[in-house]
């Protein structure tokens, strides 16, 4: 009796396995698919164009690069809100150098240098003082904004054009023989890299059985400390370059710039299939999030759409994309 | 192993045990309940550091000093609470922490090597049918078993503990996890085993040790000692004389449970209670008693079965149960639940809240947002501070500074306060001092003077006669035939744990 109970029970629930694990494979796909549909509908002639696609492309760089770097840490079972700040001080450090007279390579590695040491700080912090990655972050998101507003003396850091003129054209403006922008395609090629790095590599199977199961992982032999401290280090890497970019976008350095980010990174990471509960999440689905919320955003624009409109609509769909998520861990 | 010794604080876990387990035999460790089983496997896995005592390993001085050394020395412990990462493969959980030495310059992990070695580990246990792409959390919980052994055998130990690995396994499982555990066995490692069910140890087992209150009573070999002789050397002890016996006269029935299944447990229970009686279940750690109280109250979904529930005047119909606790506690249930920490107590909050918490309002709907009268709080706490000799300095003292009995009075002053007909306790007198114990037995026979029905779950034997009027075992997920107290023996209680109804003799 038991034993049919069993069996019938493992009959019911394989499929549904199946179906649910190839829905959170897809859903991201669906979620994009849904906004195109959507705009095509409403602004066809100027959504549809392919200006239209660069323009989404560059303009997903910011935030899909923050997201490649958050996707770590939500699979870690960790949280970093200070990477909308980061960005912000980021932008400011390598606009401040350049001001300064530096070279495009020393401004690209303050930029990037300042991202790693915000990382840094955040995972010291959350493994030495013990402090939960929401508290601590959320202690370095008002910290690297006010450094950033210190740095700049709370206005925005005018550049020489042609000091800058590598990051601002350069950079993002599209090449033909590349089809598009030299700076997406350093994130796609960071994303390919960043999937191949979480799947094969030693410190992308440890970050998953961080977040699935500390203790196992503790127990066996995983150096997590370390760890941790890495993953926040190489979040804020990605943030540092995610500023860096957004310097060549904005052409200066703002210290208000990228306010807010950090809701659009995670839920760009959650659109894309992760877990905040951790163990779980894709980069290429982390990938595909941060294009959709750009269309979305695009889109909005051209049809029009007040910006608080977007606000709210952005932040139905963190809720919705999260609560997709809870249910999901409710029900295993 | 041998006079090893533990203390925590005052109690002492381990009083002098000898232990040893040859490569190539399994050896099974039995005990009751706190007897000192797991401390002594802690110990030995590392998690804990001995008093006193020495323990070798291979003929070797053996110390660990903690559970990851002990593991690099050789012995792997695999706990009830399986340790696995349910995101990942089984290729990847088995490699944990050892890919250091299948990388490549670049950091890659080499798979072929890492396919190779967990696949040849599932070929020598048998079970080459597990795929290793599986993500763990796909596997059910005899698989996960398997999973554990495989990375005990890659990481070459010599010694694996396994803690009850059967108790949430279904007899196909159990089949094929004892496979796997003798072909081990025949690779030369030492298997110690840890279980309550005497049929598995027959099975499978070489040789056994018993240990009863930290010290090791008796061993021997397994095919040459009758079960009856085994349970004879866990129980071997006399009837303490601490329990107030009282005359009860039990009255109409209040709670008629009939052929309940609760989702996942219990299996099948059935079970009157009466006005002014106090029925005992007893039984092992996990064969789903507190489970049976919580599907009584509501926490746990019912899957099928009927509970009725009689209060209040003789000639109102029986109520069936349906809805949570807060239902069950205005139907006049009430229940404490087994960890008073953490979900018994408010432990920040003071005495007088945590007892009249499920009573602060006095009104129903819109009333219970007016003021609550903190004079009137204090007056009830303090009066159930004298009833049941809570040590507190005063109404306002928080919980969390009082000692483990005196919370225990807290949590069921809240009970009293909120003026129960039927209480459910689970395991009451657990961590708490033989003052507060006598304290609480006292209590039970004031309530059930008043009428009050109680059911109780209680582990340690001895209290479990001595508190009930009726008792009841539960085996796996189900109830026995509730019988008066006289009625069993210790043995008989032990035996009806361990093998099940002796009707149902496996």
């Amino acid at each position: 009796m038991n034993d049919q109970q069993h069996g019938s029970q493992l009959i019911i629930k394989k499929p549904r396995r199946g179906v649910h694990a190839l829905l959170q494979l897809i859903s991201p796909f669906l979620g994009l698919a849904i906004v195109v549909l959507i705009f095509s509908v409403l602004v066809p002639e100027y959504f549809l164009s392919s200006r239209n696609f660069e323009t989404v492309a560059v303009q997903s760089v910011v935030v899909g690069l923050g997201a490649i770097g958050m996707t770590f840490v939500i699979i870690s079972g960790g949280i970093d809100l200070s990477v909308g700040s980061v960005i912000a001080l980021a932008c400011t450090v390598t606009a401040w150098s350049l001001d300064k007279g530096a070279s495009i390579s020393v401004g690209i590695l303050a930029g990037v240098g300042t991202g790693i040491a915000c990382g840094l700080a955040n995972g010291l912090a959350i493994t030495f003082l013990r402090i939960a990655p929401f508290i601590v972050t959320l202690g370095m998101l008002g910290i690297a904004r006010g450094l950033a507003k210190g740095i700049s003396q709370q206005q925005p850091i005018r550049v020489d054009p042609e000091a800058s003129a590598w990051f601002t054209s350069d950079w993002l403006l599209d090449k033909d023989w590349l089809l598009t922008a030299p700076a997406v395609w350093l994130m796609i090629v960071l994303a390919l890299l960043s999937g191949f790095v979480l799947r094969h590599t030693a410190f992308g199977v440890y970050t998953v059985a961080i977040g699935s199961n500390e203790q196992t992982a503790r127990l066996c032999g995983v150096p997590v400390r370390l760890m941790k401290v890495l993953i926040y280090a190489l979040a804020g890497a990605f943030a540092g370059l995610a500023g860096v970019v957004l310097f060549g976008r904005l052409g200066l350095g703002d210290p208000t710039s990228a306010m807010g980010m950090e809701l659009e990174i995670i839920a760009a990471v959650v659109i894309g299939g992760a877990s905040l509960a951790g163990g779980e999440g894709r980069i290429l689905g982390t990938f595909v999030g941060a294009i959709m919320l750009t269309l979305l955003r695009t889109g909005c624009n051209l049809y029009g759409t007040a910006n608080y409109v977007q606000e709210i609509l952005i932040g139905l769909i963190i809720v919705v994309a999260v609560s997709i998520d809870s249910l999901r861990q409710k029900r295993s | 192993m041998s006079d090893v010794r533990k203390r925590f604080g005052g109690v002492v876990a381990l009083d002098g045990v000898d232990f040893e387990v040859h490569p190539g035999e399994v050896h099974a460790l039995i005990g009751e309940n706190g007897a000192g089983k797991s401390t002594l496997m802690k110990v030995l896995s590392g998690a804990h550091r001995p008093d006193g005592g020495q323990m070798s390993l291979g003929g070797r001085a053996y110390r660990p000093r903690g559970p990851e050394d002990a593991r690099q020395q050789g012995v792997s412990m695999i706990y009830q609470e399986l340790t696995l990462a349910p995101h990942l493969s089984v290729e990847q959980n088995v490699m944990l922490g050892r890919e250091e030495s299948v990388l490549t310059r670049l950091g890659v992990i080499r798979r072929g090597q890492t396919r190779e070695l967990v696949r040849s580990a599932l070929v020598r246990l048998g079970r080459s049918d597990i795929k290793l792409e599986t993500l763990v959390s796909q596997l059910g919980p005899g698989d996960r078993q398997v999973v554990e052994i495989t990375r005990a055998l890659v990481g070459q130990a010599r010694v694996v503990v396994l803690d009850e690995p059967t108790s949430s396994l279904g007899r196909n499982e159990i089949t094929s996890l004892f496979d796997a555990i003798r072909r081990m066995r025949d690779d030369g490692v030492a298997v110690v085993y840890i279980s309550h069910f005497l049929d598995e140890i027959q099975a499978l087992c070489d040789r056994f040790t018993v240990l009863r209150d930290g010290r090791t009573v008796g061993g021997g070999e397994v095919q040459q000692t009758p079960a009856n002789d085994m349970i004879e050397m866990m129980v071997g002890r006399t009837v303490d004389t601490l329990y107030p016996s009282a005359k009860r006269t039990p009255g109409p029935t209040v709670l008629d449970v009939s052929a309940l299944q609760g989702r996942p447990r219990p299996r099948l229970a059935s079970l009157e209670l009466r006005r002014g009686e106090v029925l005992g279940i007893g039984g092992l750690v996990g064969a789903g008693r507190s489970e049976l109280l919580r599907v009584l109250f509501g926490l746990n979904p019912i899957q099928s079965g009927q509970v009725r529930l009689a209060i209040g005047s003789s000639d109102s119909a029986p109520v069936e149960l349906h809805g949570g606790p807060g239902k069950r506690l205005r139907q006049g249930i009430g229940y404490l639940s087994e960890d008073r920490k953490e979900e018994g107590l408010a432990l920040r909050l003071p005495v007088a809240i945590n007892a009249t918490l499920s009573k602060l309002a006095k009104r129903k709907w819109l009333g219970r947002l007016g003021p609550i009268s903190r004079r009137r709080i204090e007056k009830d706490t303090d009066v159930l501070r004298q009833r049941l000799a809570i040590q507190s300095t005063s109404a306002w003292q928080r919980v969390e500074q009082l000692s483990g009995g005196n919370q225990q009075k807290v949590a069921l002053a809240r009970l009293l306060h909120h003026d129960c007909d039927v209480l459910l306790l689970d395991e009451p007198t657990r961590g708490i001092d033989i003052g507060s114990k006598a304290e609480i037995y006292r209590l039970l026979n004031q309530i059930t003077d008043r009428g009050v029905a109680v059911i109780c779950v209680c582990s340690y034997i001895p209290e479990l006669l001595g508190i009930s009027d009726r008792v009841g075992v539960m085996h796996r997920g189900v109830l026995g035939s509730v019988r008066d107290a006289h009625e069993w023996t210790e043995h008989q209680i032990l035996e009806e744990a361990l093998v099940g109804p002796a009707s149902e003799v496996c």
